[in-house]
């Protein structure tokens, strides 16, 4: 009847129907959709890293001057003796003048305007810093001339890098004009340089007024020791709880109760976990403030429930029959579960863990609330306790910090910082992804 | 099994030494974001020139700093609270009640308040404390009658400044800038237009209309800003027509992307602020906790480093970032090496 009409109509099977078309439309479309989905968000993705990429690498090199600064006996051991102790006494303001003539000796022969006192402005004010510790470790070497390599101001930098003109000093009191034209010979000379800035990977942060100090170092190890506690404490206890979460708890209300309320805890903004460590491992336990332990168990907590699901679910993953076989032959549930599924789930909890470790890793938010922001990362730790215990920061905290600060320079730091951990975050994720293609069986 | 035995060793291991290393060997401060760049610096110089670990410097605020100052006397607790204001007689008395009775109260020295605008931007370069009230303020006075503020741009009332649409980018009120800005500024020109006086004439009580001169319009014509000065320098960067309020230090260092107003006519520079000419500034402050002096080590060293001649003087590191060094520095050293409390 059908083909009857059809025929009637004169319509053949090749010729498409409008309705038909219409779907066919419809599908094209919706691929049209996809593809535009996909482009935009590859747009973003390149935006973003091309961003990260054109801000963040001049921080990974730095404007050093060399210098040969004479260590002057009647300056800095006035007493002749050598004592360590009166070597101490001179602070670096009293290294700063004798630095001060090592540069205007330096530039001697280069005709400028400048007076002597501010010739000083193209070095850092970390330098007297750096020759004192010098003195102090090489007590020895008073009198002696000694060459030194020493950071330019970051203004100078800035002008090495491109983000300081010219047209921009002619209002800023840190440096002139003239200074550029001084560090342009000096470039000519050799004796200023630009190098790769292992500073910024291993050092210390630094105060506001010496940006081109300030590194990421200290603040990556604060990171590495907070990973490690929510390693040796979510890990245990996130397997454990799903082992027996999964195989062994008995099925009612209250293990539902628990299901559910461990899926909505790794829905929790995370600032509520660093509320919560404030007031408990802070105000309550008196574990010492801005210590990378707090910062650790406060990352546990948000870790936990991540860890929890991944585990459950490679545990399900691990089909029925490895465990009958197991009971089988006469195996104690605790041996089934420990010898055979525990292992064959061992990948996707590893992965699971690895993914949930990036994310704390990348985690700002509960930080700021126990005091690991602000001017902090700057002794490195003696040790594994002092490591745990004396005040730190973390990588994601010192970005945030850098990214506030007055200083353009810092500005460029941060961009960097977001490079390092971004090389870190990459670098879990890669780890996750080949345990998981070596050692995952599919069933 | 093993990885059982290894975990809980270690957490019993990690829960020994916290309780074994909770002596405390390093100062820690915390307060006001603007005193941060100063307390850095000083802390670092401490670090360097002394055997005594870096000092910690967090931020927080004013208020945040005072309210964990005052929680009470032991190590968990902070030792020198920065505050861009001075303490308040509510706050001493929560010190009190938690024990914090022996306050060392150090002024460090003086910061400007900028009004500065985009470099490339309309012509921002003169204001007086009345064109921003009658700016900013909610209620002004115009042809003599008090009246909802009905100006959009700069030109309505002063035709001397340009013909641009109002915008302005205000410390929140949780920063102590916020007060010297209420103070000193929407005060003086609520006094300055008459307005205090319609006021007054309209039946408010003196208490009143010293609130309502200090009010901001809520049109979204004056934005409060929560977060640092580089958020109202991002705001600024992406409103050609808006002025921000900064702290002179801040503008200082970024004078390739901002530019000044004069306020009354003087240009806001540390001499001008030393002299108290510009008259938008303000004292900043640290607080010491007298009962942690002999407990921390070097705390009492750090104070007297951070009021010493060659830090807060008028040729030291701080003045040389933007602060304006105290004029009666040397009644301060003494304040701080005597060990003076607040109320003796």
């Amino acid at each position: 009847m059908t083909d009857a009409s059809l025929h009637k109509k004169g319509k053949s099977l090749l010729a498409l129907d409008a309705r038909t078309k219409k779907r066919n439309a419809a599908e094209a479309r919706f691929k049209g959709y996809g593809i535009a989905a996909i482009a935009v968000s590859l747009f973003f993705l390149v935006a973003l890293l091309v961003t990260i990429i054109s801000n963040g690498v001049p921080a990974f090199t730095q404007t050093y001057v060399n210098v040969a600064v004479t260590l002057d006996a009647a300056k800095l051991d006035k007493n002749g003796n050598r004592d360590i102790d009166d070597i101490k006494k001179v602070s670096t303001f009293g290294y700063k003048p004798l630095i001060n003539a090592a540069l205007v000796d330096a530039v001697a022969g280069i005709e400028t305007e400048l007076s002597d006192k501010d010739v000083g402005k193209i070095l850092s004010a970390s330098a007297p810093a750096v020759v004192r510790d010098y003195v102090i470790a090489n007590p020895d070497q008073i009198g002696e001339t000694v060459a030194f390599r020493l950071l330019t101001s970051s203004r100078v930098d800035g002008y090495m890098k491109g983000r300081v003109v010219r047209e921009d000093l002619a209002r800023d009191k840190n440096l002139d004009a003239a200074h550029l034209d001084l560090i342009d010979v000096m470039v000519g000379q050799g004796s200023v340089e630009r190098v790769f800035n292992w500073d910024f990977v291993l050092g210390a942060d630094a105060s506001e007024s010496r940006p081109e100090q300030a590194g990421i170092g200290v603040s990556m190890l604060g990171s590495f020791f907070m990973m490690l506690v929510v390693l040796i404490l979510a890990l245990p206890i996130g397997v454990a709880a799903s082992i027996y979460l999964e195989e062994f708890a008995p099925q009612n209300r209250f293990t539902d109760l628990i299901e559910v309320n461990i899926s909505n805890l790794a829905a929790v903004p995370s600032i509520v976990f660093g509320i919560l460590g404030l007031a408990v491992f802070i105000q309550f336990a008196h574990l010492p403030q801005s210590a990378p332990i707090v910062g650790g168990l406060t990352l546990t907590l948000m870790t936990l429930p991540t860890i929890v699901i991944s585990t459950r679910a490679s545990l399900k993953s691990v089909p029925p029959s490895i465990r009958d076989a197991a009971l089988g032959v006469g195996a104690s549930k605790m041996q089934a579960v420990f010898h055979h599924v525990l292992p064959l789930a061992m990948p996707g909890i590893l992965t699971g863990t690895i993914i949930g470790l990036a994310q704390a890793l990348g985690e700002t938010a509960p930080l700021l609330l126990i005091g690991m922001v602000g001017y902090i990362a700057t002794n490195y730790p003696d040790g594994v306790a002092s490591g745990f215990l004396d005040p730190n920061s973390a990588m994601p905290a010192q970005i945030y910090e850098w990214a506030k600060r007055a200083d353009p320079a810092f500005y460029e730091r941060a961009w960097g910082g977001i490079i390092v951990l971004l090389l870190f975050l990459l670098t879990m994720n890669l780890i996750a992804i080949i345990l998981r293609r070596r050692f995952e069986r599919r069933w | 099994m093993s990885i059982f035995k290894m975990s809980a060793s270690t957490l019993a291991i990690t829960a020994l030494t916290a309780t074994v290393a909770a002596a405390r060997d390093n100062v820690q401060v915390a307060g006001s974001s603007t005193v941060l760049p100063y307390a850095s610096i000083v802390a670092e110089a401490f670090g360097e020139n002394f055997d005594y670990p870096t000092p910690v410097v967090e931020s927080g605020g004013s208020s945040a700093g005072l309210k964990r100052f005052c929680e009470g006397v032991g190590e968990n607790t902070i030792d020198i609270a920065n505050a861009s204001r001075a303490i308040r007689e509510k706050e001493l008395a929560a010190c009190a009640e938690n024990g914090v009775t022996d306050i060392i109260e150090v002024r460090i020295g003086y910061d400007g308040i900028v009004f500065a605008s985009q470099l490339d931007g309309p012509d921002y370069s003169t204001f007086e404390p009345a064109d921003i009230f009658n700016a900013l303020a909610p209620q002004v006075l115009v042809d003599g009658a008090l009246v909802d503020n009905p100006h959009t741009m700069w030109s309505d009332f002063n035709a001397d400044l340009p013909a641009e649409e109002i915008l302005a980018f205000i410390p929140g009120t949780k920063h102590g800038t916020r007060e010297v800005f209420e103070e000193k500024v929407l005060a003086a020109g609520c006094e300055a237009t008459g307005a205090h006086d319609a006021m007054i004439a309209a039946g408010m009580s003196e208490d009143d209309a010293e609130d309502a001169c200090l009010a901001v319009r809520g049109d979204g014509v004056a934005v409060d800003i929560d977060g640092d000065y580089t958020e109202t320098l991002a705001r600024i960067d992406a409103n050609a027509n808006g002025i921000g309020v900064f702290g002179l230090a801040f503008y200082e260092n970024n004078t390739d992307a901002l530019k000044v107003a004069t306020m009354s006519g003087v240009e806001p520079t540390t001499e001008s602020i030393s002299t108290g000419e510009y008259p938008v500034s303000r004292p900043l402050y640290f607080y010491i906790k007298a009962a942690h002096i002999g407990v921390i080590p070097g705390l009492k060293e750090f104070a007297e480093f951070f009021v010493a001649d060659e830090i807060a003087g008028p040729d030291g590191p701080l003045a040389e970032y933007g602060l304006v060094s105290d004029p009666a520095l040397g009644d301060v050293q003494a304040t701080v090496m005597d060990e003076v409390t607040m109320g003796n």
